[in-house]
């Protein structure tokens, strides 16, 4: 009888054990599963290709051109453009206007040409220039490495882009023209090519935000 | 040779393709109302209307304006009686007159595009248009009035 009574305290007690390993295990799951969440931006089809460390590596690349004055120039935190390697406020304070294209007198391509012009200070060219529209500005000026990774991967932000339309923007005509801006201007901080490399790394790798 | 629509009139004219539209109205053409000022698209006073929107000609070149429309000052009304043109006369806007022409073709497109401007909407508009008489209240003022003798036919 008493036998019996130790065999039965121990089973309840091993029972108890394993039941209370299995609450820790997948609260340990829940946790570091939201904790990776937090700083995952965009979702990715094989969890295989995550890899967060080379992700925010990467992004730190891309953040260093999206900021430098000839992607940032036409992300301004306003609605007038800025100018120049000191990204200064645009000159005659052109309006952004509904659909980026400026306004009234004032359309940006009244002075930007489709193409370049031979001359340091001719307006850069090209057949598509604008800002973003109104109703999405893609604000890039201001906007912290953490702040600007999640606004690109978030599509209420980023026009609806998907992650293949994210990936697909880096060749876009008027991101490429970074690379062409006319005479006097200063390129990018790094080539097209390598652009593409680190922004591709960036997403694929899982779009993970840096923590600041 | 480029084919050309000016004030409703079409031009052949034989020159370089990269040729400015401001050269090729003044000094082939002999539409002289347009004038040079920076050369760089930052002055205004070369403004003329490609397809109805006011582009500076000294930076564009005549063959995006091939088979477009094309409108001068010397076009902007048959008989330079445009509410502008009237409401410049009765404000007295110019001063050395160097940059009005410029000044009504941008004001031209306010006009058209927005009825009834406020002065907000104006500096909007015009603030690419430099005048060194400093003729900006009168041409504010002008504009208002402008915008009065459209509405009222």
């Amino acid at each position: 009888m008493k036998r019996q009574s130790v065999n039965y305290k121990l089973h309840a007690w091993r029972l108890k054990t394993m039941i209370i390993l299995v609450i820790v295990c997948a609260a340990i799951g829940i946790i570091s599963s939201s904790f990776e969440n937090k700083n995952k931006v965009g979702s990715i089809e094989s969890d295989a290709a995550k890899d967060s460390v080379a992700s925010v590596k990467a992004f730190m690349q891309v953040y260093k051109v999206l900021m430098s004055p000839r992607c940032m120039n036409c992300h301004p935190s306003g609605d007038v453009p800025l100018q120049g390697d000191d990204s200064h406020i645009h000159t005659m304070l052109p309006k952004r206007g509904k659909d980026g294209k400026g306004i009234y007198a004032m359309k940006c391509n009244n002075c930007h040409q489709p193409e370049n012009l031979p001359g340091l200070h001719k307006p850069p060219g090209n057949p598509n220039w604008h800002l973003p529209p109104s109703d999405m500005k893609m604000v890039f000026q201001g906007r912290t490495p953490r702040q600007l990774a999640k606004q690109i991967m978030d599509p209420k932000q980023n026009g609806n882009k998907s992650k293949q339309k994210l990936l697909e923007h880096a060749h876009d005509a008027l991101v490429l023209a970074g690379w062409n801006m006319g005479e006097g201007r200063s390129l990018p901080p790094m080539s097209h090519e390598e652009f593409v490399k680190v922004w591709t790394t960036w997403i694929e790798k899982g779009a993970y935000a840096p923590p600041r | 040779m480029i084919s050309l629509n000016i004030n409703q009139k079409n031009y052949d004219v034989d020159v370089n393709p990269d040729m400015p539209l401001l050269w090729v109205l003044r000094d082939v053409i002999g539409l002289v109302g347009t004038k040079y000022g920076c050369g760089v698209a930052q002055c205004g006073a070369c403004v003329v209307h490609l397809n109805g929107e006011a582009v500076r000609s000294c930076v564009t070149k005549v063959k995006r304006a091939e088979g477009q429309k094309v409108v001068t000052i010397e076009g902007l009304a048959e008989n330079s009686d445009h509410p502008l043109q009237k409401a410049w006369l009765e404000v007295d806007v110019p001063q050395c007159g160097y940059c009005q022409c410029g000044q009504l073709m941008s004001a031209a497109v306010l006009l058209r595009e927005n009825p009834n401007p406020t002065d907000q909407d104006i500096d909007d508009a015009m603030a690419g248009n430099l005048c060194r008489c400093g003729t900006y209240l009168r041409i504010k003022k002008a504009i208002h009035l402008a915008a009065d003798m459209q509405r009222k036919g």
